[in-house]
């Protein structure tokens, strides 16, 4: 059974010029010990689906329609009281930017210990004990000199290790990442991938991967959904998404990357760009860009189907295949 | 389109139009300026006309108690002066205070601004240290002890015939520094525009340049404090006339006569400083609440 | 640490060289001390002996210089208008001061920032709305209009607080405190609320910006995210990032009391400093005017030291510590 499903999950946000849809019939599922990739353009609806998962949207965004099912249960209803103590305990999240996810004034031992003992009942030696713990798990040296450190005594790398072990110290059992490694060096991207990987792998956790970049998708996920302008485009195992795209999108997307076994003349690109939410197309919110558009497209919706190796949500997915 | 159509169209005049608590507010605003400037036509006695005074009408409770006397629809005090046209001339004197006083504090802040931001190096860092020693002081503090100062070096035949210009003076001199950082700031950033540096190079003065060229481009901002900051020079007037070092009595301020009154308080005579003492504080909120607004509308983030 | 001190005591040195070069051009040239010490009728000889005297035949450096140090001796000259020395004078309104200034500050703070915490947290809640336009109000009506005010109504309509004066005051050695005794603490509330009042509103909407920026911040959102209860993000991790800015204000806005116990000190008769001020300045009594610049600029300096302390304790990114 999937740990997490989402089904047909729409999130809107009411403005002065009317109500924007900015998340529209999104479903997916995510199994135990699962790394489910989200890629998008910036706007797409991926950070979205992370936030309204963990009960997090911005007001006045809220969960329009469609449901969230974790471990069996609804969490799109529960009360805000119910749904914290879901978050961190069951759920947890990995921010962007880890210069400024840390309270500043805190020692990262005190959030630590702050944090497990807000979810499990531990005596503050056992929490100071598991704090350590978890510092020397995500590769901080020095750990048990360190623990009461503040967090600017740490450089950017190990400031986004010290919020992995944040994220995973009351043991949940799916970890919501938005961009894990966009603010991070090159160098150091590399090595906080192979931790979560790592971490995911010892804990048994399910991972849902938002990101941009299309190498670390590649590099971690087990199975990777694309959205495009609030809806899946496409979704299936990493393997089969990248090798063989049944959506044009995701093969402008896939074309968008340099690949050193293919030689290619020049790197492909999607010409246009992702519309505004108050104007998308009728039809297939991809069809003004797409090269294979015909008539269906811009009248009706594209639902996600069964293709030869992905599911995809494009009328011709299946004609090309055959 | 002509420009006031554009304006009447912007976002600005939008806010403004969706916002009743800054469209009261300008209103009143409106109102007590122009009570205040039509003062002389439009109020219903001459509080310094000695010869109109009646003894007789002193002390008159305003028109809505039993006593009242609907000639003095606010009643009148001690000397049989009406209330009303009282609080309209000392609002205009308080007025004309204010607006000189920012006159003043602007042209030396601006001047000083210009200089520091313009010439730099250690004539910068002279005049920005003065600007920090005088800003750890509370405006109202400086005015008081620059007014007490001023008043000693005066010869005591002089100090009446010029204790509206002293007063100016003090708190001119209290609100300067403000003014002298904004344009600094502005003016380091100009100075650097290629504009400037192609004004140096075909010889134009530096006076000339930092008058002709680099002031228009400062002046707005600056302006937008300066405004702001009208509402608390007619408090400060307002507070040194009622600590008794402000005007004198034959030139009634609203603070000298929320003064005045307030000997009245015990015995009864409330009228004589509460109306005074509601239109100062009537018209600093409105003045606050137009800030206010005008901060939100902008600056969206903020909201 | 004690670098840091040190530094930000050097850093006052110029501040009270600058504030007590202006005190000595008062003192020594506005107005005309032989006057004031020899009466309107003396001699040449009767005032060139007394410029000796006063040191004041010396070159204009040295003169300063002896004049910080009879300063530094509490010696700041005689009042004219009281024929006291003003060093005594200022000594015996102190107290007064003192306890009305930090009975205002403590009511300022003790309802401002928690005021202020509310209303940003629940910044949309009808009681938030209804604070902010009280507060705005508070921030309008000048400070002698609500000592006039608050007369009218307790002392005058209803007769239950006393409107002038600081009923009985018990004497420790230098200090006087109306504190201990009945009729002093009951002298202190009227003055105490009026004076708090406007700094209150200031901190409350200063403390609410804050609060409204800090809640908006990505270690906030962080704490959200790890099902922090509500109680410890908003006090543990929202409020004490607010600290560092509400600090520094909040030392500004004690300055203000200051200058504002001045106003106070007049509407109720507060046998203060302020009072003494107010009435100097109506005669010209130079000495006082110059001790009193002199002392306050003593007491903002150890203000602006005392705020970067708190910065310290606060925030341990100042404390340093590499990486």
């Amino acid at each position: 059974m999937a740990l997490l499903d989402v089904i047909d999950l729409c999130v809107e946000f009411p403005t002065r010029r009317g109500i924007l849809r900015a998340l529209d019939g999104v479903s997916f599922s995510i199994d135990p010990g699962e790394i489910l990739g989200v890629v998008g353009e910036s706007g797409a609806g991926k950070s979205l689906t992370g936030a309204a998962i963990i009960g997090l949207l911005e007001p006045p965004g809220h969960v329009a329609g469609g449901q969230i099912v974790f471990d069996g249960k609804r969490l799109d209803n529960l009360s805000q009281e119910e749904m914290r103590a879901i978050r961190g305990r069951h759920i947890g999240a990995i921010f962007q930017d880890p210069l400024t996810t840390l309270d500043p004034l805190m020692s990262v031992g005190k959030q630590l210990i702050e944090t497990m003992q807000t979810h499990m009942k531990l005596s503050d030696r056992d929490a100071k004990a598991r704090a350590v713990q978890w510092l020397e798990e995500v590769g901080i040296p020095a750990a048990s000199e360190r623990v009461f450190a503040y967090p600017h005594q740490f450089s950017g790398g190990m400031r986004q290790r010290v919020v992995i072990a944040l994220a995973l110290c009351a043991e949940p059992r799916l970890v919501i990442a938005d961009e894990p490694t966009t603010a991070l060096d090159v160098s150091i991207q590399a090595q906080i991938i192979t931790l979560m990987k790592r971490l995911a792998a010892d804990h048994g956790t399910s991972i849902m991967l938002v990101t941009h970049d299309m190498g670390v998708i590649a590099e971690t996920c087990d199975r990777v959904a694309v959205m495009y302008a609030g809806r899946i485009a496409e979704i299936g195992p990493v393997e089969n998404v990248v090798r063989s795209p049944h959506h044009p999108y995701t093969e402008g997307l896939m074309g968008s990357i340099p690949s050193l076994e293919a030689r290619v003349e020049r790197l492909r690109q999607i010409d246009g760009a992702m519309p505004r939410l108050n104007a998308i197309p009728k039809g297939c919110a991809f069809n003004p860009r797409c090269g294979k558009v015909i008539e269906r497209c811009r009248e009706e919706r594209p639902v996600l189907l069964p293709t030869a190796t992905t599911m995809a949500a494009c009328f011709r997915a299946n004609e090309e295949a055959a | 389109m002509n420009a006031l159509q554009r304006f009447l169209d912007s976002d600005f005049i939008y806010s403004f139009k969706r916002n009743p608590v800054a469209m009261v507010s300008f209103g009143v605003v409106v109102l007590v300026v122009l009570a205040a400037v039509l003062a002389p036509w439009i109020a219903p006695h001459n509080p310094f006309d000695l010869a109109s005074l009646n003894l007789l009408d002193s002390l008159k409770p305003p028109f809505f108690q039993t006593d009242g006397d609907p000639s003095f629809p606010l009643g009148t005090d001690d000397q049989g002066r009406d209330v009303l046209s009282g609080i309209m001339y000392g609002t205009r004197i308080s007025l004309e205070v204010a607006i000189l006083a920012i006159g003043f504090s602007l042209t030396v802040g601006i001047s000083v601004g210009l200089i520091a931001g313009y010439v730099g190096g250690s004539v910068d860092a002279v005049l920005m240290r003065i600007v920090d020693v005088q800003l750890t002081f509370p405006a109202i503090l400086v005015a008081l002890l620059v007014d007490g100062v001023v008043r000693a070096v005066l010869p005591p035949s002089a100090q009446e015939a010029l204790q509206l210009d002293v007063i100016v003076f003090a708190i001119g001199i209290s609100r300067w520094p403000q003014f002298a950082r904004t344009v600094r700031g502005s003016t380091m950033i100009e100075r650097g525009r290629d504009y400037v540096m192609a004004a140096r190079v075909i010889g134009i003065s530096s006076p000339r340049i930092m008058a002709t060229h680099i002031l228009p481009n400062v002046l707005g901002p600056v302006l937008v404090i300066a405004t702001l900051n009208l509402g608390l020079a007619v408090l400060d007037e307002a507070t040194l006339s009622f600590l008794g070092v402000g005007l004198p009595p034959t030139e009634p301020s609203l603070g000298t006569l929320i003064r005045f009154g307030n000997d009245f308080l015990f015995s009864g005579e409330w009228w004589i400083t509460i109306f005074p003492g509601a239109t100062l504080a009537v018209m600093v909120l409105s003045i606050n609440l137009l800030g206010d607004w005008l901060r939100d509308a902008l600056n969206p983030r903020l909201r | 640490m004690i670098a840091f001190i040190i530094a930000r005591l050097l850093q006052a040195i110029p501040v009270l060289l600058v504030v007590g070069f202006i005190s000595f051009a008062m003192f020594q040239f506005v107005g005309d001390p032989l006057v004031a010490l020899l009466g309107q009728n003396f001699t040449a000889e009767e005032a060139d002996a007394m410029r000796h005297n006063l040191g004041m035949d010396q070159p204009f450096l040295v003169q300063y210089v002896n004049f910080l140090g009879r300063v530094l001796h509490g010696d700041f000259g005689i009042s004219y208008r009281l024929a006291k020395p003003v060093g005594e004078l200022l000594a015996e309104r102190l107290p007064a001061t003192a306890e009305l200034a930090l009975c205002a500050a403590i009511l300022s703070l003790l309802v401002g920032v928690p005021l202020g915490v509310l209303t940003g947290i629940k910044r949309n809640a009808l009681i938030s709305r209804v604070m902010m336009m009280l507060s705005l109000v508070g921030v309008s009506l000048p400070t002698f209009l609500i000592g006039v005010l608050l007369i009218l109504l307790f002392a005058v309509q209803l007769g239950v607080l006393p409107s002038y004066g600081r009923g009985d005051v018990v004497h420790f050695a230098h200090w006087s405190t109306g504190l201990l005794t009945g009729t002093g603490r009951v002298a202190l509330i009227l003055p105490a609320v009026t004076l708090g009042l406007f700094q209150m509103t200031l901190i409350l909407r200063l403390v609410r910006s804050e609060m409204l920026e800090v809640m908006r911040s990505d270690h906030i959102k962080f704490a959200r995210a790890r099902g922090l209860t509500p109680r410890a993000i908003n006090f543990h991790h929202a409020l004490s990032n607010t600290l560092v800015p509400v600090i520094t204000i909040v030392g500004l806005q004690l300055g203000m009391l200051i200058a504002f116990s001045i106003v106070t000190e007049t509407v109720f008769q507060w046998p203060g400093m302020g009072l003494l001020l107010v009435q100097s300045i109506g005669v010209a009594d130079i000495p006082v005017m110059s001790a009193y610049l002199l002392l306050i600029a003593v007491v903002f300096v150890t203000i602006n030291l005392v705020v970067d302390l708190l910065y310290f304790a606060v925030d341990p990114r100042l404390r340093g510590g590499g990486k």
